[in-house]
């Protein structure tokens, strides 16, 4: 079959590209358009490494077919930032130290944002029960935590 | 992963006529048939994305106390519905006790239904395995087999079927309705999973090109509400597939159940409905002798496949379990760990 060409929204911007049926999308994001942000851990669903936003639900992009994304609306960790003002958790995760490697932290920040965005003030189990798709090899997860329930306070506290 | 050829079809019909060819596999959200062609453990010619086809994304609340889902309802919109949770929370909490928020966002219906088993050497292409390859031989038999069924298994196959969402679903008579190239049929989901037997490779009633278009909840499922769990024990809190699993449901009258209904996760090739365990309950008290002879009576068939013989004892414990919590009453709301074995039972012992 001849590469397939998609049309799509990404973080807003309208995109086009050219693929093979069996890349994945995450391999489309990272390989054909340069947004190497995403990263991939498992490649099967596992790990969260590779969380984007599709319709502006939180998903695994590596068990999504590039094909998929034609007339959708992907979002990735690159859209995340206004410009050079950082989204409120990626300012705490920096300055909570919520990371170490950093091969985990799109995805967490991905998804931590899905889940302020569903629930402003979470409980611990709760933060811990939304992140659990999201595997972190170095922090042991406690600055993980505390950085996303930070944030909540203070993003409750601007909105009010 | 292999070369494919890729339909999005925008008509049910189109899409039976393009499934029925040799080769072809419904896509749905790909979480488990993407994972599966990328490590070579299947090879589909042909992939018809279900994602453009109508009316497949609906949940229907129907006014007799039932409801309809479509089969491309995500199991998370499903699971966050309020008046569907309200109707049949049993039910949620199966949904939200499964995968991780990326995966339940984006995990169908009729892809929860017919998700293949989670047995290591399915998923190894280089280990002899008669549900991939018939008549290969099965090296569970010999190998790592814990987790493997203690109900309804075959010496050609061991596995079990992974969901969470079939175990209420299997309790509370739910039916798969199914379209195909000779039309409309319904299957009760009891009935909808096959047992290994002698083709493993045959997991469901499906027949090439046939589709599940929907699902339904009978009217008198809701009846339950008031008293339905799912518990699942895993080898870890949260995210892993269940070790087992119980979804109870019961009608409580004067003190007395009236009705009972238990299925086990975990245990089987397909969602295992104990329905002797359900007469046992029938007119009995609610208390934990019943619940432990109730559960006696689901696993009396039960034998190990395998290094497997302590699931039988932490099956019944699981379902008594389920039973006691269901008693008990359904919390007004979902737990933060939904089906979690750690939830205390008021003035029962830890394990009882
Ligand atoms: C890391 C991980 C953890 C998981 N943990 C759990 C868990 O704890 N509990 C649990 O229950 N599940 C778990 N799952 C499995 C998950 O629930 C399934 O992958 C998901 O439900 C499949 O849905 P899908 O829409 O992605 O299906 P797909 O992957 O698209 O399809 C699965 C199969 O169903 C067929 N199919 C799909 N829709 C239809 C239809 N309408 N008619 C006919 N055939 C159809 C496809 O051809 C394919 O064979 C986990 C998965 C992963 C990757
Ligand atoms: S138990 Fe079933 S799925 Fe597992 S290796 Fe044996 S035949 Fe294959
Ligand atoms: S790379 Fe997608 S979940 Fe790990
Ligand atoms: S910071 Fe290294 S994996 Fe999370």
């Amino acid at each position: 079959m001849a590469r397939i060409h998609v049309t799509t929204t990404i973080n807003g911007e309208p995109m086009e590209f050219l693929c093979e049926p069996q890349q994945s999308l995450l391999d489309a994001l990272r390989n054909n358009l340069g947004l190497t942000g995403t990263k991939e851990g498992c490649g099967t669903g596992d790990c969260g490494a590779c969380s984007i936003t599709f319709d502006g639900r939180l998903t695994c992009s590596c068990l999504v077919l590039a094909v998929e994304a034609e007339g959708h609306e992907i979002g990735t960790i690159e859209g995340m930032a206004q410009g050079e003002t950082l989204h409120p958790l990626q300012r705490k995760f920096l300055e909570m130290a919520a990371l170490q490697c950093g091969i985990c932290t799109p995805g967490v920040l991905i998804a931590a944002r899905a889940l302020l965005e569903k629930n402003p003030d979470p409980t611990e189990t709760e933060v811990r029960f939304g992140l659990a798709g999201n595997l972190c090899r170095c922090t042991g997860y406690d600055k993980i935590v505390r950085a996303v329930m930070e944030t909540a306070a203070e993003m409750r506290e601007t909105a009010s | 992963m292999n070369r494919f050829d890729y339909l999005r079809p925008a008509s049910i019909a189109e899409a039976i006529a393009a499934a029925a060819q040799p080769g072809s596999a419904y896509l749905a959200s790909g979480t488990n048939l993407l994972d599966l062609m990328k490590g070579d453990v299947v090879r589909p010619a042909r992939l018809v994305d279900l994602g453009g086809l109508p009316g497949l994304d609906r949940i229907e609340l129907l006014p007799d106390g039932g409801a309809r889902i479509g089969a491309r309802v995500r199991n998370a919109d499903l699971a966050y519905h309020p008046e569907f949770s309200r109707r049949f929370p049993a039910v949620a909490e199966a949904l939200l006790s499964g995968a991780s928020a990326q995966l339940r966002n984006a995990a169908t219906v009729g892809g929860n239904l017919l998700q293949r088993t989670r047995c290591a050497y399915f998923y190894d292409p280089a280990s002899a395995c008669n549900k991939r390859a018939p008549g290969a031989g099965c090296d569970a038999r010999g190998g790592e087999n814990r987790l493997h069924a203690v109900l309804g298994w075959s010496e050609r196959c061991i596995a079990t079927h992974p969901s969470d969402f079939c175990v209420p679903l299997a309790a509370l008579g739910a039916v798969v309705e199914i379209e195909g190239q000779a039309g409309r049929r319904e299957v009760p989901l009891e009935e909808f999973h096959l047992l290994p037997g002698e083709t493993p490779e045959r997991e469901s009633v499906l027949a090439p090109g046939e589709l599940v278009v929907a699902l339904r909840l009978p009217a008198e499922a809701a009846r339950f509400a008031a008293h339905a769990r799912y518990v699942k024990l895993r080898e870890r809190t949260s995210y892993a597939f269940a070790v087992v699993s119980a979804a109870a449901g019961l009608r409580i009258e004067q003190g007395v159940i009236a009705e009972a209904r238990l299925a086990l996760g975990g245990v089987a090739a397909k969602p295992w409905r104990a329905r002797a365990a359900e007469a046992a309950l029938a007119g009995a008290r609610p208390d934990a002798a019943s619940f432990r002879r109730a559960a006696e009576a689901a696993l009396a068939e039960a034998t190990p496949s395998g290094d497997n013989e302590f699931k039988i004892e932490l099956a019944r414990r699981i379902a008594a379990r389920a039973l006691a919590l269901a008693a008990i009453g359904t919390p007004e709301r979902l737990p933060a760990l939904p089906a979690s074995p750690f939830a205390p039972v008021p003035g029962a012992p830890l394990h009882g």
